[in-house]
């Protein structure tokens, strides 16, 4: 009986997590066309409730009551498993997220390794859609995001390093207890531009969008998708964008720290601060889309492997060297 | 401990199942699946022994890059295609087979004598002992063995992965005739004075462009 009891308190904490997550993907959607439609000097999604803040809602109703084709010549159970797959993958990250000092649901020690692994697994929900798809667009949608996020995920694992060899743990709440002093984004303010292109380009977002890239592949690997699998990948996809803004605000901008810390600032939940912290990097995901146009495929990989991977390559040895050198590198 | 039992017996039917699916199933692509999942289950077993360290890097290394750039070559070259060549063709009897049996039957028997001499360090099979102090995590005790004590192997490791690169580079790479490349810094430094020039054309005449 007390067994049951614990799963259950785990399942509701689980719930807890994710419901808002679903939620938050779901407004982030909203807040992503608003933003680009004001750069671009129109209005946006404004009709449906406030603001047309339902929008989002009403766009998941329409893909719920939509019919899920299934094209006769695809491979069919890899066909149903890549949206859920993607879906998964982008859920199952938020789990070592820290919201605040023990408001994580997973403390593991290996946190950002974990986020890491996992981030790397979202590459099969696009390869198995567009390979299970049998048809020639999603294909090369698949092998273009294939070489395209094993690319950058190098740069973003030497970025890691950079900010592991400066807190000396691999656990998130350690990286952001870490940050109390002096936030990351202060001392390895080049890695943290260098990691938020690179999370552009895993998350496979405009200006790095060659995966769907609608002037050539059509859609690319969601091409032969419909009603609610293509609404999986798109939750998926924007969950693990916010996954990304989440992980920057741990690494760089000091997690769930407030700015200040000063009589009303601290008062102010951690969580509050982290949500603010992922907005703001979200909305300057939203402003890229909208003022950068396109990357051409060999100019993609050019600025990942000769520009990116020597550059962070050198940023290593540099903070590994200055932190030997001041006797500052952290002691177990 | 019921559940961790049950944790154990999940994973590992899952690991031996997906590895004799990766041999069985007729669909080649079918076979890395399988095999990614055995990847997968197979990390999911270092975890539960608290290896964790060992378990995410097999994950972010195999599964990740690994057999993503596997995927990869399997989907291109349609291998399954030549293999049912290999197998069905009447006319010529294949010599791949037989050079399969003979390299799977001494990796066979190799692994026999490795698992038969297996003894495990005396002080590893005592359980005491390998409880390792919870204040010091895993990956910490990787860290302080594996540049100290075994610095030596861990860089020549490294160097045998660095000329393996090397040289699959060296191997595949050719110099293509007459291939046009952009030249970055020229585009960037190029001035307006250069790319036009205004001319004064009078009517019915024309001018020449020199190209």
């Amino acid at each position: 009986m007390e067994y049951i009891n614990l799963v259950f308190e785990e399942v509701y904490k689980i719930l807890f997590l994710l419901v808002p997550v679903l939620v938050s993907v779901a407004m982030i959607v909203w807040l992503d066309r608003r933003v680009w439609a004001f750069v671009q000097k129109r209005q946006g999604p404004n009709v449906v409730g406030p603001f047309g803040l339902l929008q989002s809602l009403a766009d998941a109703l329409k893909y719920i009551f939509k019919e899920i084709i299934i094209p006769a010549s695809s491979n069919k159970i890899i066909f149903i498993l890549a949206p859920i797959i993607t879906m998964t993958l982008a859920l199952i990250a938020w789990a070592v997220i820290p919201f605040g000092e023990d408001q994580v649901l997973a403390n593991i020690n290996v946190g950002i390794l974990y986020i890491f692994a996992v981030s790397s697994l979202g590459v099969y929900g696009i390869i198995m859609g567009g390979w299970a798809s049998n048809s020639k667009y999603p294909f090369l949608g698949s092998i273009r995001s294939a070489a395209q996020m094993v690319s950058y995920e190098v740069s973003i694992g030497i970025i890691i390093i950079n900010v592991l060899l400066c807190v000396g743990s691999l656990n998130l709440s350690d990286i952001v207890l870490a940050q109390k002093n002096i936030w990351f984004i202060v001392p390895l303010f080049p890695m943290f531009v260098i990691f938020f292109i690179s999370a552009l380009a895993e998350t496979n977002r405009p200006p790095f969008d060659l995966p769907e890239a609608e002037a050539e592949l059509v859609a690319g690997y969601q091409t032969e998708y419909s009603g609610m699998m293509y609404a999986m990948f798109w939750l998926g996809e924007y969950a693990n964008i916010l996954l990304m803004c989440a992980l920057g605000s741990i690494l760089f901008l000091g997690g769930w720290l407030s700015p200040i810390d000063l009589y009303p600032f601290n008062l102010i939940p951690g969580a509050i601060w982290l949500i603010l912290k992922i907005l703001l990097l979200f909305i300057l995901f939203a402003l890229v889309k909208a003022v950068v146009p396109r990357y051409r495929y060999d100019q993609l990989m050019r600025l990942g492997w000769k520009i990116f991977l020597p550059f962070s390559l050198t940023y290593v040895v540099l903070t590994a060297s200055y932190l030997f050198y001041f006797n500052l590198l952290p002691t177990l | 401990m019921v559940a961790h039992a049950i944790f154990f017996y999940v994973f590992s039917i899952i690991a031996v199942i997906s590895a004799i699916m990766v041999t069985v199933s007729k669909n080649t692509v079918h076979s890395v699946f399988f095999l990614i999942l055995d990847f997968i289950s197979i990390s999911c077993l270092f975890i539960m022994i608290g290896a964790e360290f060992l378990g995410m890097i097999m994950l972010i290394v195999y599964v990740g890059a690994v057999a993503v750039l596997f995927l990869f070559v399997v989907m291109m070259l349609n291998v399954a295609q030549q293999k049912n060549q290999w197998f069905n063709s009447e006319s010529t009897t294949s010599s791949h087979i037989p050079v399969g049996l003979i390299i799977s039957t001494i990796i066979f028997f190799e692994l026999i004598i490795v698992v038969g001499g297996w003894k495990y360090k005396p002080e590893l099979s005592n359980p005491n002992t390998t409880q390792s102090s919870n204040e010091i995590s895993n990956t910490h005790s990787l860290g302080q063995v594996l540049y100290t004590d075994y610095i030596h192997i861990f860089q020549i490791s490294g160097m045998i992965l660095l000329i393996a690169m090397i040289g699959a580079i060296v191997l595949t790479y050719r110099r293509r005739e007459g291939l046009k490349t952009q030249s970055y810094l020229k585009q960037i430094s190029r001035e307006r004075s250069e790319g036009i020039e205004v001319l004064e054309v009078q009517s019915n005449k024309g001018v020449k462009i020199d190209d």
